[in-house]
């Protein structure tokens, strides 16, 4: 970047874009009822379209999407673009591919885009695949003689041959979106739009669209804009990044740089402030009311950290105060990990915290190796308890959760969170033999 | 190739935009859109269906025979002295072209809601497709009634002005732009109004009264209600299709430029509206 980014050709620019929504009820839907608020307001009488319970105040009032964006994306990059919900993402791309224009502002676009915003466009379901190969070829702007061109290679792509002149109301979704996503991907465009497409497929068919992708990127010299949640393929596919915000961008740049920036904005808009490792607690939740109460964790702190991010296989250590209401013979701590926060992935099951007096506060450090936590959000919940006579246990205090965590996974590889759960074992050790003798 | 396509591909996206910009350049470039369009609206009506494209033929055949019973036969509506059967035959194909014109496009956004929120091509393609579509059926009848007709040419029965058969497409397309017309201005209102969509249905089916289709112009004397139908658009358009066609038709010149400045005034605000709805109609639809 920097100087040489002059001599480069622009792609895309954005100058000054602004989109503004309406908020409240757009309209009344029908003539009537329009009519009916026009009248109502004539008699200074309450809108009966009013839908109870809404603000008033909102209606009326805009909403800025997009709040002065300007970019300029050069011709070749890959750029990832990140952020929360209703940071602006998607209305970015709506913009670019032409679905709604802006409330202000210019945008310049060299050469022809392909939008992938939803493969699978214009599909119907009452004509064959081949049919809507070239109905969705021609609505993404190819011609008909360009897509008799690449028809081979489509259907070849989408591994639905047989399937080709069957009506695609009888494919699979699977199918479906295959042979959609190969229209999209053979389209002879210089910029690329990709709004989180790979949620889609088996798991062979999401790595051959990426690699088509990187392909296209690297090797193609194409244009690149991707919009992901997966911050593994956005490190993988993307050479420059952004991070959304409030219809704003906040950093332009190095990828690792923005997803460290997201995550922690991220954090920070979950009601989790901002590179939360300390914790206080109170009788209100994350404390549930069905502990007994005989013993207090009343604060933690998440050590080494200033946000709670984690690699994969980094050890989580944290420190925590107990406080004993009561005399405890052998006090123990459970720790329960959850993904996502309702996925139970494991736990440490009994920590023995040893003998309390009554009114004694003693503060412990714990060093989990979380070892194998991939990709992903977690929460941590803490559970005081005792054991008696017969070894069953009674809760003396619930953290639910604790605290939570995020696991950034690993560069090696694309975990698929969603066939491979959430925890990578140790390798195993594999050793070639020679020599064997196998019976029969 | 990367040059050409850096200088060919240029587009350009404001805030601000031309009321009356066509973009037919953007439209040529789509025209194979076009045609699938088009040609889906055949292929997609009449699959599983048991008499299939049958049916274009079948209903005026229909209609034609009922209208020739009820107007004719019991109201005693006289035809101009064209063969009952052929004169309802050519006014139903008529009336069946400019009908589906209007209310085919009334419903252009609303039903391709999804398909425009995804992805941008011109939108004017699926109106002009749908108006294609109108015309092709409309020539497909009139080969019926061709053949209705060689029978009754050769009984003598019917004098065709076969000069004034040129008059055809410009009558089409006089006709094609009028109800494209007013089509998109009620698509581009249906966006936000979703009652207008049921107006349009029924104010088609009046407006067929309002038109002289199931009777002709000349059977009205003077009076208010032969000015209605003076002022009525199509009105000049329907005489002139059937004064080639049938040979019998009331041509008053005053009508028809009046019908012709109405078509261009409907169609340049259909356009401008059009083009202000596509622009943002996702974040109303």
């Amino acid at each position: 970047m920097g100087i040489e980014e002059k001599n480069r050709e622009v792609a895309i620019r954005l100058s000054g874009v602004k989109k503004r929504y309406k908020l409240g009820q757009i309209g009344g839907g029908t003539l009537t009822a329009d009519l009916q608020s026009w009248w109502a307001r004539v008699r200074g009488k309450e809108d009966p379209n009013t839908i109870v319970g809404t603000d008033q105040r909102l209606v009326g009032q805009t909403f800025m999407a997009l709040n002065g964006i300007d970019l300029t994306v050069y011709k070749g990059e890959a750029l990832g673009i990140i952020g929360g919900n209703g940071a602006g993402k998607s209305t970015m791309l709506k913009l670019l591919c032409r679905v709604t224009a802006p409330t202000e502002g210019e945008i310049d676009i060299y050469g022809r885009i392909t939008s992938m915003l939803e493969v699978g466009t214009g599909f119907n379901g009452e004509m064959t695949g081949r049919e809507n190969v070239y109905m969705n070829g021609a609505i993404l702007g190819m011609t008909k003689a360009e897509i008799d061109e690449k028809m081979e290679d489509i259907i070849e792509f989408s591994e639905v041959r047989e399937f080709i002149d069957t009506p695609v109301k009888r494919y699979s979704s699977g199918m479906f979106v295959k042979l959609a996503f190969s229209v999209a991907a053979h389209l002879d465009s210089e910029i690329m739009i990709m709004d989180e497409v790979l949620a889609v497929g088996d798991m062979a068919f999401q790595r051959k669209c990426l690699d088509k992708m990187r392909t296209a990127a690297k090797q193609e010299g194409r244009t690149v804009l991707y919009v992901s949640h997966n911050m593994n393929t956005i490190r993988s596919l993307c050479d420059r990044c952004i991070v959304l915000d409030k219809g704003k961008i906040i950093f332009d740049g190095d990828v690792e740089q923005a997803i460290e920036l997201y995550m922690r904005e991220e954090t920070a808009n979950n009601g989790w402030v901002e590179g939360q490792t300390e914790f206080r607690y109170t009788d209100a939740p994350p404390r549930s009311p069905y502990a007994v109460g005989g013993a207090r964790i009343q604060r933690l702190r998440l050590l080494d950290k200033e946000i709670a991010l984690y690699q994969t296989g980094e050890p989580i250590r944290f420190q925590f105060q107990v406080e004993a209401n009561r005399a405890f013979a052998d006090l123990r701590l459970r720790m329960e990990i959850l993904y996502g926060g309702d996925t139970p992935v494991g736990a440490v099951p009994s920590l023995s915290l040893g003998a309390f007096r009554q009114g004694e506060k003693r503060d412990f450090t714990v060093d989990f190796g979380a070892g194998g936590l991939t990709l992903g959000k977690y929460r941590v919940d803490l559970v005081l308890f005792e054991l008696d006579e017969f070894g069953d246990s009674y809760d003396q205090e619930l953290l639910l959760p604790a605290f939570r965590i995020e696991i950034l996974g690993s560069n090696d590889i694309i975990w698929n969170g969603k066939s491979w759960g959430h925890f990578r074992f140790r390798d195993a050790q594999i050793t070639p033999c020679e020599g064997l003798k196998w019976n029969g | 190739m990367e040059d050409r396509s850096q200088s060919t591909y240029h587009t350009h996206i404001s805030s601000k935009h031309r009321l009356l910009s066509l973009n037919l350049k953007e439209v040529w470039r789509y025209r194979d859109l076009i045609a699938l369009f088009t040609r889906r609206n055949f292929v997609v009506t009449y699959k599983q269906t048991i008499l299939g494209p049958a049916w274009i033929l079948l209903t005026p055949l229909f209609s034609s025979v009922v209208h020739a019973i009820v107007f004719n036969g019991i109201a005693g509506i006289g035809t101009d002295g064209v063969p009952t059967f052929l004169f309802y035959l050519c006014s139903n194909a008529i009336w069946a072209f400019f009908a589906s014109c209007v209310t085919s496009n009334a419903n252009t956004f609303t039903e391709n809601a999804y398909v425009f929120g995804k992805v941008y091509f011109p939108r004017l393609t699926t109106p002009i497709s749908n108006v294609i579509s109108a015309g092709i059926r409309f020539l497909i009848q009139m080969l019926l009634v061709i053949l209705f007709m060689t029978y009754f040419l050769i009984r003598g029965q019917v004098h065709p002005n076969w000069l004034a058969w040129l008059m055809i497409p410009v009558e089409l397309v006089h006709l094609g732009v009028l109800g494209m017309g007013f089509g998109i201005i009620v698509s581009s209102l249906t966006t936000k109004y979703r009652d207008l969509t049921v107006l349009v249905d029924f104010g088609v089916s009046l407006w067929m009264y309002a038109t002289p289709i199931v009777y002709p112009l000349s059977t009205l004397g003077e009076g208010w209600i032969r000015t209605i139908l003076l002022i009525n658009p199509v009105t000049s358009a329907v005489e002139m299709l059937r004064y080639a066609i049938l040979g019998k038709g009331t041509l008053l010149w005053g009508s028809y430029a009046l019908s012709w400045a109405i078509t261009i005034a409907v169609a340049a605000f259909g356009i401008m509206i059009f083009n202000k709805v596509e622009r943002t109609f996702m974040d109303t639809v």
